[in-house]
């Protein structure tokens, strides 16, 4: 519509003519159609029944797994008074492991994005490593790492040797192995946006930063990082929502002392307790807390370009 | 940083977004409208909203369908790996004429529960004609009303079940169900590591095995160990007070760091990787592990008792196809097929009759005491009391809150 409209002067044309663009419009909202009754059957539906089950109350004398419709908002208060703690840690662990792999995945995607553009083959062989992982299930290589990190595996026979490991030390069953999980587990969603990203970067505006007397550093920081906002944006945003609520890597390579998410917390509710509303109450806890602190975190860093 | 953008169009345009800010405030938006519809009274769900309602059986295809859907545990049918098939069950269908189908769709009883109760609630047919449940959630699916009634003239075998399996307390005169499987739940430990072996619960808790020991995530069977070793009969009269004591030994061992994790059946791979050293497990576990890994590991039932749990086959309230079921029962209630499964799975048979005629199928396991196992042994197995629905709901919470969940 806009490509049309701009290249005539607004009100000229045939009344056929506008009839076509009108038809033309609708074809659009006809494309969004199934896209829109996917959502509302599979995430507005499924939303709706999350929030009147985390409103139901147990009638006096009701068995297990029976509940019965009602308001009951103390659900919530109750939930937000026994799994605050776990709540704030899966949000800690969530933020230690974004930031271990923007550390981590920022300079692979520069690597392979700038580094090494123009050599197709390299940067092929490259961003298939980056993908490989996903060629296997992601429980298999969490439990690969349980194997890995074992008391009497070669990591930590070697950390003990060389005394950064107490005797007793272990790497398994600590919330170091669950924060590295999860780091391990979502670096490829936050190098590929990056990498997508600075894959567009017009390497000219570096050589004109030098050209400007920049340093390396200076050059980055003013124009190489800015201009990768949005990547490190959406690939943060890829790896911390799907971290906080993830459930697999503390279940498996934590304990149970200090290592519990909201994600275990729910699945125990639900299935262990059968206190549907409280892991109901808890999922949507979950869900606004991310919504709030995304929101938050996007005014703060998005660019000025998506106001 | 964002501030000092290029003024340059095509520039702006490289930092376009694949993310703005304004779409997550329209979801943001979405969401509002969610909750307020919501509030304004819908009420989705699938929940029974009349407690103590219970769903009618649905009408007995039988004679028309040939056909009985089977949902069990790994691991626990006779497996042909050649042929991907079940050499037992085929027999079965050959003899009968019955297409038997049989899924390994149970991985543990909550999951499993989880998946099928609002249908089970509704009176649905969840695709299965038997389904096979440990004796605390039978005791729930019985009390739910969520089974159907057995017609024992259909089951003459049914008469081989075991002496101490025909009398619980979950199904008076076994209606409901019959026992596929037994086992104990007890300890091991690596031979090699604790050459002394282990005779007591509270042997686990010597410091030289600190940070290695793991316990199960199964409630009934580790407080009933913890509680046994205090001394408490747990098929008697216990409460809430007895149950405290024993949760009170958990809590300190696992805030000591003497109990390094709460497992479900993964304890398995601890026992391999060397992490763990000496558990509370499951007898046919560790037979297993033996045989696959080398004889590392030793079982034994503590000297103050052990747990004897069951699986149990039930009719679920939903299935068109009960006399079918029933013909399965039948099948693997007589001696020389239940010998058959046990030779392959390891497991205690509820069959009377299967320790002789399994000296025709394997001689060697006819004295294995975890298949077969002595009247001493069972003698100091005990089964864990069924619980009221407000007691499972009670225990079960403070059980997964004291082991961090």
């Amino acid at each position: 519509m806009s490509l049309l409209a701009a290249r005539r002067p607004a009100g000229t044309g045939s009344v056929q003519e506008r009839a076509a663009d009108r038809r033309r419009g609708r074809t659009g909202y006809w494309l969004i159609l199934p896209g829109f009754v996917f959502m509302l059957l599979f995430f507005v539906l499924p939303v709706f029944s999350l929030l009147a089950t985390s409103l139901y109350t147990k009638p006096p004398g009701a068995d297990i797994g029976q509940f019965a419709p009602a308001l009951e908002f103390g659900n919530y208060v109750v939930v937000l008074q026994n799994y605050w703690p776990e709540l704030l840690r899966s949000f800690a662990f969530a933020l230690v492991a974004t930031a271990a792999a923007l550390l981590i995945g920022y300079p692979m995607a520069y690597l392979v994005a700038v580094r090494l553009r123009g050599r197709k083959l390299l940067q092929g062989i490259l961003l298939v490593l980056i993908i490989a992982p996903f060629f296997t299930s992601f429980i298999l290589r969490t439990q690969a790492w349980k194997q890995i990190l074992a008391d009497e595996g070669p990591v930590v026979q070697v950390l003990r040797a060389l005394s950064l490991l107490p005797q007793d030390g272990r790497l398994t069953a600590t919330a170091f192995a669950v924060v590295c999980g999860l780091t391990y587990n979502f670096l490829p969603f936050m190098t590929l946006p990056i990498y997508a990203n600075l894959e567009r970067l017009d390497t000219r505006l570096i050589e004109a930063g030098s050209d400007l007397y920049a340093g390396g550093f200076t050059t980055f920081r003013t124009v190489t990082l800015p201009l990768s906002m949005p990547g490190v944006l959406a690939g943060t945003l890829l790896t911390f929502i799907p971290a906080s609520g993830d459930y697999v890597n503390a279940a498996l390579l934590g304990n149970n002392q200090d290592t519990t998410m909201i994600g275990q917390v729910i699945d125990s509710r639900f299935f262990r307790v059968v206190d549907y509303p409280g892991a109901a109450a808890l999922s949507f806890i979950l869900m606004l807390a991310i919504l709030v602190l995304v929101t938050l975190y996007v005014r703060r860093f998005g660019t000025k370009d998506l106001v | 940083m964002p501030k000092r953008l290029p003024e340059d169009p095509v520039l702006r345009r490289l930092v376009s977004a694949q993310l703005s800010r304004r779409n997550v405030l329209l979801g943001a938006g979405g969401l509002t409208l969610a909750s307020l519809l919501a509030a304004c009274g819908t009420s989705g769900s699938g929940k029974a909203a009349d407690p103590g309602a219970k769903p009618a059986a649905a009408q007995d295809l039988s004679a028309s369908q040939k056909e009985v859907n089977w949902a069990n545990w790994t691991l626990y049918l006779d497996y042909d790996d050649k042929t991907g098939k079940y050499p037992s069950l085929e027999a079965f269908s050959k003899a009968s004429g019955i297409k038997a189908g049989y899924a390994e769709d149970i991985d543990g009883n909550d999951t499993y529960f989880g998946k099928v109760q609002a249908q089970l609630a509704a009176g649905q047919d969840i695709g299965q004609d038997i389904i096979t449940l440990t004796d605390w959630m039978a005791a729930r699916l019985i009390r739910l009303g969520y089974t159907q009634e057995l017609d024992r003239a259909n089951i003459p075998n049914a008469a081989n079940l075991l002496a101490t399996l025909q009398k619980v307390d979950f199904d008076p005169g076994r209606t409901h169900s019959l026992t596929w499987q037994s086992g104990f739940a007890g300890i091991a430990w690596n031979k090699e590591a604790v050459p002394g072996g282990l005779r007591k619960v509270s042997d686990l808790w010597q410091p030289e095995l600190k940070g290695r020991v793991e316990v199960l995530d199964e409630m009934r069977d580790t407080m009933g160990l913890l509680m046994l070793e205090d001394g408490v009969d747990i098929a008697g009269s216990w409460g809430s007070t007895e149950f405290d004591k024993a949760l009170e030994v958990l809590n300190k061992q696992i805030a000591d760091g003497q109990i390094r994790q709460v497992k479900g059946n993964s304890y398995k791979e601890d026992l391999i990787s060397g992490d763990a050293l000496a558990v509370i497990c499951w007898s046919g576990d560790i037979t297993q592990l033996n045989f696959e890994e080398g004889n590392k590991w030793e079982f034994a039932i503590p000297e103050a008792g052990c747990t004897l749990w069951s699986d149990n086959l039930m009719v679920p309230i939903g299935s068109p196809h009960k006399a079918n079921a029933e013909a399965v029962m039948d099948y693997y209630y007589d001696p020389v097929n239940a010998a058959t499964v046990a030779a392959y799975v390891n497991y205690i048979s509820p069959v009377q009759g299967a320790r002789a005629a399994m000296e025709k199928i394997d001689p060697s396991l006819v004295d294995n005491p975890l298949i077969f196992p002595s009247d001493e042994d069972l003698a100091r197995a005990h089964v864990f009391r069924t619980l009221s629905a407000d007691e499972e709901t009670d225990f079960s919470d403070r059980f997964q809150q004291a082991i961090g969940n």
